[in-house]
């Protein structure tokens, strides 16, 4: 399945899907309240059957005021790989679990929850993975700061 | 929707309930982070009941790094001395992955002898892994005879590939645009000899631990992982295929020459210990035939298609690729915005979803069949937390 024909066939499941330009793979956009009911279309559809979860990450854009959080899917049966993007703001990081359509959701979502300070509603089990519990701040966001990083000469 | 923080006391330090006074029935016990059955600093709590396992809660980032914040100020060719930190096991696919991912987005085009060096020195790796699980399986397993069999064999790769690469161990070798230095020219003869040494003592293996009553008493019908839970959990690599799915990026997606080379991807039917281990030893035997198939036919060319200072522009777009280590799909994802840094660079590590089947595997089984649950995932704990 080309490309095109399978973005013909994400926008039968849902008509707001934005195509974003220049990814690899195919990457496409949804609004984040969509996001959950689009995400459960994906896994069930049989034409489609998005059923591994292969990754999950968001960035920081602070010009924008937006967190992006990007699903990376993988359907086994189809050979189809898709990159689901969806932007949240930044002063109220809220967004709701994947949890519930793939287990793995969970433990990724808590290391996105650990370096970046989203919090993902619904969520199981929400603790820090990687740093202590008592960590001030979430590092991968952009002006993260700490003791130790040494400011660029000017 | 509820939303709450928790921490790890306090799933540790239940509140005591009135009905039960003396608390003697559940109680936690700390497997690692140095414990020499979790290769490398993973914590594992467990909660048991008696010698009965209730509840697994892996405890991450003793080793982290913090290598995801470290790329966002580095060049694409930079980050390939980061990737071997990871998995140091398979540092070579790890290269390979960024560099790939580097080559994709800014649509650089390497040559046939490129891509035969870099499939055939990584199916020399994917050997020498392997060679270090069955190893240490071995030894989590109370047989010590294996290790040395392991280290002696995974000694002849460590010196084909220190002579090319420089490194016993972190090994930069592949590099975004080619290779940084080309073959030694003893790599051919050597790589040689070591299939026509290797061959035998495969089978060697077999007799010596394959066969045994007590490691097949300890790996038959012990965590069981079914093909549901596979996928739900994210497993990739030959923890997926042991239960069942037939899922090798080097089939289904090729990259490299591996669609030019003959191979078959072993499949497991229970999806226990002992198809996970079946698999690996397997693996080695398609590795060896992969690279018979390869070393007489290397191309000629150049080692390098890009010039060395040549800047790494990335343009704006986001590209996720993924690569088949020894453990699984390793997934680079390099976020562009048009200059050679990335705005953000996150790997998807094969061992970091591979471990989380384990909170569902080792339920309700003893510790010992936790040992050997860990030990047929082959975690790599520098790659789990990054």
């Amino acid at each position: 399945m080309t490309d095109a024909e399978l973005f013909a066939k994400l926008q039968e499941v849902d008509a707001r899907v934005v195509q974003l330009p220049n990814c690899r793979p195919l990457a496409v956009e949804v609004p984040v309240g969509f996001l959950l009911a689009f995400m459960g279309k994906l896994k069930s559809r049989p034409d489609l059957r998005f059923i591994q979860l292969l990754d999950h990450l968001a960035m920081d854009w602070p010009e924008k005021n937006e967190f992006e959080l990007v699903y990376q899917l993988y359907s086994i049966e189809h050979d189809l790989l898709l990159a689901v993007h969806t932007r949240i703001s930044r002063e109220s990081p809220y967004a709701l679990t994947m949890s519930r359509l793939w287990p793995i959701a969970q433990y990724q979502e808590r290391e996105v929850f650990d370096l970046f300070g989203i919090l993902y509603e619904g969520h199981p089990d929400l603790r820090r993975l990687f740093l202590e519990d008592d960590w001030v701040g979430f590092p991968l966001r952009k002006d993260y700061k700490d003791y130790f990083m040494l400011e660029m000469p000017e | 929707m509820s939303l709450e923080i928790r921490t790890l006391s306090e799933i540790m330090n239940p509140p005591q309930t009135a009905d039960s006074p003396l608390s003697t029935q559940e109680y936690f016990v700390n497997m690692g982070p140095q414990h020499p059955a979790t290769h490398g600093v993973l914590r594992l709590v467990l909660k048991m009941d008696g010698e009965t396992i209730r509840e697994v809660i892996p405890v991450l980032g003793y080793i982290h790094r913090s290598i995801e914040k470290m790329a966002e100020y580095l060049h694409g060719r930079q980050i390939v001395h980061l990737t071997d930190r990871m998995d140091y096991l398979s540092a070579l696919a790890n290269n390979w992955a960024v560099s790939r991912a580097v080559e994709t987005a800014m649509g650089v085009q390497t040559n046939p002898r490129i891509e035969t060096i870099r499939t055939l020195i990584c199916e020399l790796q994917r050997v020498q892994s392997h060679q270090l699980w069955w190893g240490v399986l071995g030894l989590d397993l109370g047989a010590l005879t294996s290790f040395f069999y392991g280290f002696r064999d995974r000694e002849e790769i460590t010196d084909i590939l220190e002579e090319t690469t420089g490194a016993r161990l972190t090994m930069n070798y592949i590099q975004p645009g080619g290779l940084m230095f080309d073959l030694h020219p003893n790599f051919v003869p050597r790589v040689k000899a070591f299939i026509k040494y290797f061959r035998p003592k495969l089978d060697e293996y077999e007799t010596l631990l394959s066969e045994n009553v007590i490691l097949q008493e300890r790996l038959r019908n012990v965590g069981v992982l079914s093909a549901e839970d596979a996928i739900g959990y994210g497993a990739t690599g030959p923890v997926l295929r042991a239960s069942g799915i037939p899922l090798d990026l080097r089939k289904q997606q090729p990259y490299g020459v591996y669609d030019q080379v003959e191979f078959s991807v072993p499949v497991g039917t229970v999806g226990d210990c002992w198809d996970r281990y079946w698999i690996r030893i397997e693996e080695m035997r398609q590795s060896l035939g992969i690279i018979e198939q390869l070393i007489d036919n290397i191309p000629d060319g150049k080692f390098m298609e890009m010039k060395p200072a040549a800047k790494l522009k990335l343009p704006a777009g986001s590209f996720y690729l993924q690569i088949e280590t020894a453990r699984g799909s390793l997934g680079v994802f390099l976020q562009g915005t048009g200059e050679d840094i990335p705005h953000r660079c996150h790997f998807r590590s094969p061992n970091f979803n591979n471990l989380w089947s384990v909170t569902k595997t080792a339920v309700g089984g003893k510790i010992a069949d936790l040992v050997a649950i860990v030990s047929t995932l082959d975690l790599v704990i520098p790659d789990v937390d990054r």
